[in-house]
């Protein structure tokens, strides 16, 4: 597609005019900083930066009213993404009971344990509000709520608090309820100020959630562990169909310890010792990069972004990881990625041939849409567009380096906007969520959801690039894209008009 | 290595392999401090006892696995089944993401819906700004004939007032003059999305009927309530009164928006009951309801109307069919056809045929407040035995109802109604007083996984089996698959427990 990269880039251009146009001007004049066509490099005033392309729109403001926004909320950042995969920590939804109904057990984030016993991510524990709380407030039940659930639960290391909207607003003090049952129980307990209404994406929740890690976590006990030099802490892998796993067993061949998990199959134990690490690895900088930073602040813990997507990236931050560690480390890096290079090999020469050439939209989160890019252009396929949730500038910054120029690049785009662009561009795969999904599918498009693996998964590591390079292949390759128009209206149709 | 390129194993066996059962093992032992092997054991066994039993049921203040959503849901719901119509929901967006999701992954369809987006200068000043660009926008963008409002707890927390702020954006030009804007307070902390399908539906109906003046003619209204088998449902429905020849109105219809066919186009919007017919509903000579608690407000306000009303407890059984053609037959004057009458003997048939491996049975029955009704009522028809009947929004009313079915039939006799418990008290309940088989949602998986007993999946949501909503369950044909639902999993357990070795004499090949 790209082969005519200033054709392409004209057409994109002129189809943010179009979109624009059926906006109401003073909103118009809004989405038109968040929609953008990458520009090459030599293009921009720039020089001299290592960035492929410039991909230059306006993130992390409000979403317009009415346009049917795709992204979520603060407490869907902190209870859904950072906290709710910590797994012997009891999560309770405060609020009414629709948030958790409706994040439960959908995220997918892979555990170990007994659930309802030793682990419990996969229950919906609420204070289901009623009336009387939003009128009276909610403290008095909470204290209960966490008594009752020390009887419920007793092998639980913890209880976070996640906040739902009504609870900033009737004015709760969370805080002063935690600190009390803490005394009391003599267990963490976590207060999230996560309520829905704050921030203007699941972005600020993940921030405050990160916040409550350093606030009500960190440096709580004295921690008793014997470090090697080797430690390293997993951050930002929430184990989405076992991805930190497939990620974690690639660290430990190069010979790395992984002495913590954040937030995907976690303990609280491997939170609170997570300083001791010699480095952090971080894989979704959007949602975890603040800790990362507290923890090199406060505690001389250098942290290090990595992309464990597809095999060029695997190999390379392999290799930048085991940089830090000296030459035995290097080798053993240089031994594991030759280890899985027929694996890979097999992979390519099976998929590759039935992927090449297929163009690939994206409307992820906040960091899918730069880091998965070559784990397809591995593939031979083509990004020609994509775009985040929640993402900031920071993110922008980084996608250049991933993506053409040409390159479609859109913010918080609106239902409205991704339909036409779809529906204009039509790209072989489109990549995003489930609300997105359907829509895409009846456009005669295949479709992946790329924040659940659809189901699938892991996508992380060399195992999971074989799933990876499957799931593209069955998404696009299946004859039911074949099956959309009925005979009667192709070829005979004329013949058929023709004898009534 | 356990990945290969000729055999992709993904999560579900990949982690089977012995390098990552290894490394679980290390991660555990290492890195997680855990509560010790035994601590684990003595625990689970304990989840499983009367003790336990009665502490889960003591609690008062936690609730666990509920199996409920709260209102704003059942008015997007409410909104999909009416022409052209777009749902706004007045409030934070997150909450619009989250109710379009799970209308998705239920139905494996499109959901729209937009937010006002309201964030913290909201919380302070209030959302009407928010309400003047949102109905400004979502009727720009995307051409709906109506935008139905609802709210989320937010916006009713800070108490803003819908009518007002509807009519000022009016005002301001956001929409035309005389364009329709029907809405409904939906706080999440009241009720269920079962009473938000009820206030959103009357609020459409207050919309389009207040102020006009009646004119009775021989039409009948039915409201279906919230369901998530509506898409077979209604259509069932339809045939069924199109065969009697009945003249109705179905208010509030999504088959159609939640199966919209794959041929290249996406639509938008897709079926739903005509505004134009809504309008014309206030001249209908009845309405009634297929679900008694979706609609108890909006009852009483068709009855205000003039319009004589009855409701129904999800039409699902025999005998539950029965009275509701009997009703319509008596409001329409229209006899119910022999064709019709051949279907219920069919049905009666088919449990005749099958009753042996029905009697005696006994079913824990989860879901929302009239499905459970119906569904006690249809098993007891087949000689099962209701054990445990729960409904998380069902109110004490609702269990007072339940206890009079149940007492009608000596098969209901040793049944527990359990109103406004959750799924973890199920869970202690069906360890202590296990049953053969479960009906519910897919959220019944789980008490599979730990209990053991099969979950017959009829209940809204289920997300992990698909197009089961294609297909009725209400009516005769409806019960004909219900029933074939229950027997599916009833022989799948008889050969399941006769396939150990030593243990197989009961293999049969003909039952």
């Amino acid at each position: 597609m790209s082969r005519d990269t200033e054709n392409d880039a004209a057409f994109r251009e002129k189809l943010i005019e179009e979109v624009l146009s059926a906006y109401p001007d003073k909103f118009a004049k809004r989405r038109r900083k968040h929609l953008a066509v990458s520009k090459a490099p030599e293009e921009t005033a720039a020089e001299g930066e290592s960035v492929l392309s410039e991909c230059d729109v306006k993130s992390n403001i409000k979403s317009i009213p009415g346009v049917m926004t795709i992204r979520g909320c603060a407490y869907a950042g902190s209870k859904g993404v950072v906290w709710g995969p910590v797994k012997d920590l009891v999560h309770i939804s405060h609020g009414p009971v629709g948030c958790g109904h409706y994040s439960g057990s959908q995220r997918r984030n892979y555990y170990n344990g007994t659930t309802g016993v030793d682990a419990f991510v996969t229950l919906h524990v609420t204070s289901d509000f009623q009336e009387r709380d939003i009128v009276f407030g909610g403290d008095k039940k909470l204290e209960k709520i966490i008594d009752e659930l020390e009887v419920m639960f007793p092998l639980s290391k913890g209880i976070t608090i996640q906040s739902e909207c009504p609870v900033g607003l009737i004015g709760d003090d969370i805080e002063a309820v935690a600190k009390k049952k803490n005394k009391e129980i003599n267990k963490t307990i976590i207060p999230v100020r996560c309520e829905g209404f704050r921030g203007v994406s699941q972005s600020l929740g993940h921030h405050i959630a990160n916040d409550t890690i350093r606030d009500w976590v960190l440096d709580k006990k004295a921690i008793e562990f014997e470090t090697t030099p080797y430690d390293v802490n997993i951050i930002g892998d929430y184990n989405i169909g076992g991805d930190a796993w497939a990620s974690r067993r690639l660290l430990e061949e190069i010979g790395l310890r992984v002495i913590g998990m954040w937030s995907g199959d976690a303990t609280l134990a491997e939170m609170e010792r997570a300083p001791k690490a010699k480095l952090n690895l971080i894989h979704c900088y959007r949602s975890m990069n603040y800790i990362c930073r507290h923890m090199e602040e406060k505690h001389g813990v250098h942290w290090l972004e990595y992309n464990f997507f597809g095999p060029s990236q695997i190999a390379a931050s392999l290799r930048k990881i085991a940089k830090q560690f000296g030459p035995e480390i290097e080798a053993n890096a240089e031994k594991v990625i030759a280890k899985y290079q027929p694996m890979v090999d097999a992979v390519l020469a099976k998929y590759k041939p039935r992927l090449e050439g297929k163009s690939v939209m994206l409307y992820v989160g906040g960091l899918r849409p730069r880091h998965v890019v070559d784990a397809y252009t591995d593939l031979g396929m083509e990004i020609v567009g994509t775009g985040y949730e929640f993402a900031h500038n920071d993110d922008y910054q980084r996608t250049g380096h991933y993506v053409n120029a040409g390159t479609l690049i859109y913010d918080d785009v609106t239902g409205y906007e991704l339909e036409k662009f779809v529906e204009k561009i039509r790209p072989d795969l489109v990549g995003s969520g489930i609300k997105e999904k359907y829509p895409v599918q009846k456009m005669g498009i295949p479709f992946r959801q790329m924040h659940s693996w659809d189901y699938s998964g892991p996508y992380h590591g060399y195992d999971g690039f074989a799933i990876f390079a499957r799931d593209m292949d069955l998404a696009i390759n299946n004859p039911v894209w074949g099956l959309f128009d009925p005979p009667w209206k192709k070829a005979d149709q004329k013949f058929l008009e023709a004898a009534e | 290595m356990p990945q290969s390129a000729e055999k992709v194993l993904d999560h579900a066996k990949l982690f089977h392999e012995p390098e990552y059962q290894e490394m679980f093992a290390r991660k555990r032992e290492q890195f997680e401090c855990p509560s010790s092997a035994d601590a684990v054991a003595k625990q689970a066994d304990y989840l499983k006892g009367w003790e336990y039993r009665e502490k889960n049921l003591a609690r008062e203040a936690a609730v666990i696995n509920p199996a409920k959503a709260c209102q704003p849901l059942g008015a997007v719901f409410a909104a999909a089944g009416f022409e052209g119509t777009l749902s706004v929901v007045h409030g934070s967006q997150g909450c619009v993401s989250y109710y379009r999701s799970h209308l998705s992954r239920h139905f494996k369809e499109p959901c729209s819906a937009v937010s006002t987006s309201m964030t913290e200068d909201a919380a302070v000043f209030g959302g009407l700004n928010n309400m003047i660009d949102g109905l400004a926008n979502a009727y720009k963008l995307y051409a709906p004939k109506m935008l139905a409002v609802s709210t989320t707890c937010m916006a009713e927390v800070i108490g803003d007032d819908l009518h007002a702020f509807i009519e000022t954006a009016r005002q301001k030009g956001s929409v035309p003059e005389d364009y329709s804007v029907p809405f409904a307070h939906t706080p999440a902390f009241v009720g269920s999305h079962v009473d938000g399908y009820d206030v959103a539906v009357k609020g459409i109906l207050e919309h389009f009927w207040k102020g006009k003046t009646r004119t009775v003619n021989a039409k009948i209204n039915i409201i279906p309530g919230f369901d998530g088998f509506c898409v077979g449902n209604n259509r069932e429905l339809k045939r069924i009164l199109d065969e009697m020849g009945v003249e109705y109105t179905l208010i509030q219809d999504a088959s159609d928006q939640f199966d919209t066919p794959s041929d290249g186009e996406f639509r938008m919007y897709d079926g739903g009951t005509k505004l134009a017919d809504v309008a014309d509903a206030l001249n209908a000579k009845a309405t009634i309801s297929l679900q008694h608690w979706c609609s108890r407000k909006t009852l009483d306000y068709a009855a205000e109307a003039g319009q004589e009303t009855a409701s129904f407890n999800y039409p699902l059984g025999v005998g539950a069919t029965d009275d509701l053609l009997m009703k319509i037959s008596e409001l329409s004057g229209k006899a119910i056809p022999d064709s019709i009458t051949k279907e219920r003997g069919r049905l009666v048939d088919a449990i005749a045929d099958s009753q042996s491996y029905l009697h005696g049975k006994k079913y824990a029955i989860f879901g929302d407040p009239d499905f459970v009704y119906s569904m006690a009522r249809f098993v007891m028809e087949t000689g099962g035995e209701p054990t445990h009947c729960l409904a998380t929004n069902g109110t004490t009313a609702w269990g007072e109802d339940m206890k009079k079915l149940l007492a009608s039939s000596p098969f209901g006799k040793d049944c527990n109604v359990w109103a406004g418990k959750d799924l973890w008290h199920l869970r202690s309940i069906l360890f202590t007083e296990p049953v053969d088989l479960q009906i519910g949602s897919s959220y019944g998986k789980f008490l599979q996984k730990d209990t053991g007993i099969p979950l017959v999946r009829l209940a809204f949501p289920i997300f992990d089996r698909h197009h089961h909503h294609r297909f009725p369950v209400i009516g005769y044909q409806g019960g004909l698959r219900v029933l074939t639902s229950i027997l599916d999993k009833v022989f799948d357990k008889l050969d399941a427990d006769a396939s150990q070795p030593g243990k197989d004499v009961s293999f049969d090949l003909t039952r």
